[in-house]
């Protein structure tokens, strides 16, 4: 669908702290997150862009949708936890944490400064609320299961998602967390693969492969299905761009009685998501928009006002 | 600096048949994509697996292969340290260690990605060769050597460019430590891209009054302890100046060699046990004391303090 045409009339508004209420539309709130997304790397000159956009509404659909949280209250001990374990796409995060209110959207401007909270990969000694240092490819499902298994230890009654990148199943590491959450039958335990099937350089193409155009295609969806599968986890497939069918398969691994599977949710996602010219764009990786592009981005998402959607 | 490593490789490996290049999907910024480009046949990507990577590489060097690792310096030295040092070190196995964007200037990825701990690991495992160019030309030097010369090597690249320090009659030589400037009052022990900045500091400091020489160090491993017991014999204090921690790297080699050899006062300039974070390079220079401005005046600060050895007087 044209998304642009899916653009209110009305902008949603920012209250004075940037934050918005639980009840907002999700999919507005996904394109408010992109842009944020292309701005705050523009301003600061640096970031990843193709794998927060490509994870935007699996974001915003846990923060706003799924997540019983606190952003009021980061250190609630019934919370929910989350996990960015592809850390890289941590500007992602950032935004739609300043979204859902844990600190103000302007904050974000501050991204990369130094003595900023924001930092190029999340940070849990600096910015309350996130539950897990990461940056290093493979380890944030490692972390998760720790959090699952002394959830349960103790009782509590709390959910724990990680989100991977794909190409990141490519960690040893990861596997090593795999088998032994499903030895210990964690089913308060969810993995959420982010498949968009590129990374940062990736593989060079197999001969006579020429017409797939494409040298960075980090795993079959289908293998790693088959994969967690045989080592005894639950595998739900949905579009990682669809907000609701998102909510949907989260509710569903949560729902999972304790003692049973964890599961790993692969969403099927597009790295560079919702911009023409970042969709599917390996260089995008890590790229900065110019000022050029930071327009047409805007135009693309809906915004015409300048700072309408700041930092 | 990435930029002459690659460009090295994709030169050498036309007379060299058995260099390989081995990536864990860093191509990109390690610039070993134009080696993939040069010679795709010899690229060999391993994806984000550096473990594996680090013993995919000691199988095929077994086989005569001279594999190139391309990653960053912290899936090495973290990541991959028990292959390192069990598969590659233990084994003296012909295995270089290309690693990418070491040191604090890792353009704003902060600390999980600033590897400001190599040197001290890499410098403790037995066999392994350690190196750390201070620019573009020494980088290419050392590239050269390093494929020519059987085990292992550690390379430390910076990822960013910088002032050039040699030009191209330079000569590589493992262990030997590079005077860039001579100096009666105090001596700066650097490496890597700090040398250049500590260049500049002394520059700054003759017009402060004060004599500081310096002393490049591009091989911390081996390296010529006697050049630097010597050198640091004719000055009234030593400075090492790295942009690593200051426990084990440089300043713990340079400290080392002071108290088995020559003893000085001995001020060590870097990453005071602590972490940095993702900010503009002249953010983090200036917060860490590396920029020549910052190293000039700790120079004033702790010279002014230090007084004349007393077996100098005699000298
Ligand atoms: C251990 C480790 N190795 C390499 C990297 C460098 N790196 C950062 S992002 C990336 C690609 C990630 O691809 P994927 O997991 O598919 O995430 P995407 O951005 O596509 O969502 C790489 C190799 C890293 N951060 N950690």
């Amino acid at each position: 669908m044209d998304r642009a045409a899916r653009r209110p009339a009305d902008p949603l508004p920012l209250t004075p702290d940037g934050g918005v209420g639980p009840q907002a539309d999700l999919d507005e709130l996904a394109r408010r997150g992109r842009l944020l997304v292309v701005d705050t790397v523009a301003h600061s000159g640096a970031g990843h862009i193709g794998g927060p956009l490509s994870a935007m509404d699996l974001l915003v659909a846990l923060y706003f949708g799924v997540l019983r949280i606190r952003p009021d209250e980061p250190d609630w001990p019934d919370r929910d936890r989350f996990i960015l374990s592809k850390g890289h796409s941590a500007i992602g995060l950032y935004v739609v944490m300043a979204l859902r209110g844990y600190f103000p959207v302007a904050e974000l401007a501050s991204f990369d400064t130094g003595d900023s909270r924001l930092q190029g990969h999340p940070d849990m000694t600096r910015l309350p609320g996130l539950e897990a240092s990461t940056g290093s490819l493979g380890q944030g499902l490692a972390v998760g299961l720790g959090i699952a298994l002394g959830a349960r230890m103790r009782g509590l009654g709390v959910h724990t998602f990680v989100m991977l990148g794909d190409g990141e199943t490519q960690e040893g590491m990861v596997w090593e967390s795999v088998m032994v959450a499903a030895k210990y039958g964690l089913g308060n335990l969810t993995a959420i693969v982010d498949c968009n099937g590129l990374q940062q350089y990736g593989w060079p193409p197999a001969p006579g492969d020429e017409g797939r155009g494409d040298r960075r295609d980090p795993l079959a969806g289908a293998r790693l299905r088959d994969a967690l599968e045989a080592f005894g986890w639950r595998v739900l497939e949905v579009d990682g761009h669809d907000v609701e069918a998102i909510v949907a398969a989260c509710a569903d691994a949560r729902g999972a009685a304790a003692g049973s599977q964890p599961t790993a949710i692969l969403a099927r996602t597009v790295k560079g998501r919702g911009l023409s010219f970042t969709e599917g764009r390996f260089e995008w990786h890590a790229r900065v928009a110019t000022a050029h592009e930071v327009a047409a981005a805007r135009l693309e998402l809906g915004f015409e006002h300048p700072g309408e959607a700041g930092p | 600096m990435r930029d002459a490593w690659a460009e090295t490789l994709c030169d050498l490996a036309v007379e060299n048949h058995d260099l390989l290049v081995l990536d864990g999907d860093l191509a990109t910024s390690t610039r070993a994509d134009r080696f993939a480009v040069a010679h795709p046949d010899r690229f060999l990507q391993m994806g984000i697996a550096e473990q594996n990577m680090v013993g995919v590489a000691v199988g095929l060097a077994t086989l005569g292969y001279v594999p190139w690792l391309s990653s960053f310096a912290v899936f090495f030295t973290h990541r991959a340290v028990d292959q390192v040092r069990m598969l590659v070190a233990q084994t003296h196995a012909n295995v270089k260690i290309g690693a990418a964007y070491a040191g604090l200037l890792t353009g704003f990825t902060g600390k999980t990605h600033q590897d400001v701990q190599d040197l001290a690991i890499m410098r403790a495992m037995p066999g392994m060769t350690v190196l750390a160019p201070g620019d573009a030309t020494e980088c290419v030097a050392a590239v050269r050597w390093a494929t020519g010369t059987p085990g292992p090597v550690y390379l430390r690249l910076a990822r960013d460019a910088g002032p050039d320090l040699f030009d191209d009659t330079y000569l590589f030589e493992p262990r030997r430590v590079v005077p860039l400037r001579d100096g009666s009052d105090v001596l700066i022990v650097s490496t890597g891209m700090q040398s250049a900045r500590c260049l500049a500091a002394a520059t700054l400091l003759e017009t402060m009054g004060i004599s500081a020489g310096v002393l490049h160090v591009p091989s911390l491993k081996p390296v010529d302890a006697a050049a630097v017991a010597e050198a640091a014999q004719r000055v009234r204090l030593v400075v090492s100046a790295e942009e690593h921690t200051i426990i084990g790297g440089l300043g713990g080699l340079v400290a080392e060699i002071l108290s088995e050899r020559e003893p000085r006062r001995l001020v060590r300039i870097g990453i005071q046990d602590t972490w940095g974070e993702s900010a503009p390079n002249a953010f983090l220079l200036d917060r860490h004391g590396l920029s020549p401005e910052r190293v000039a005046e700790r120079v004033v600060m702790e010279f002014s303090r230090t007084a004349e050895p007393s077996r100098a007087a005699g000298r």
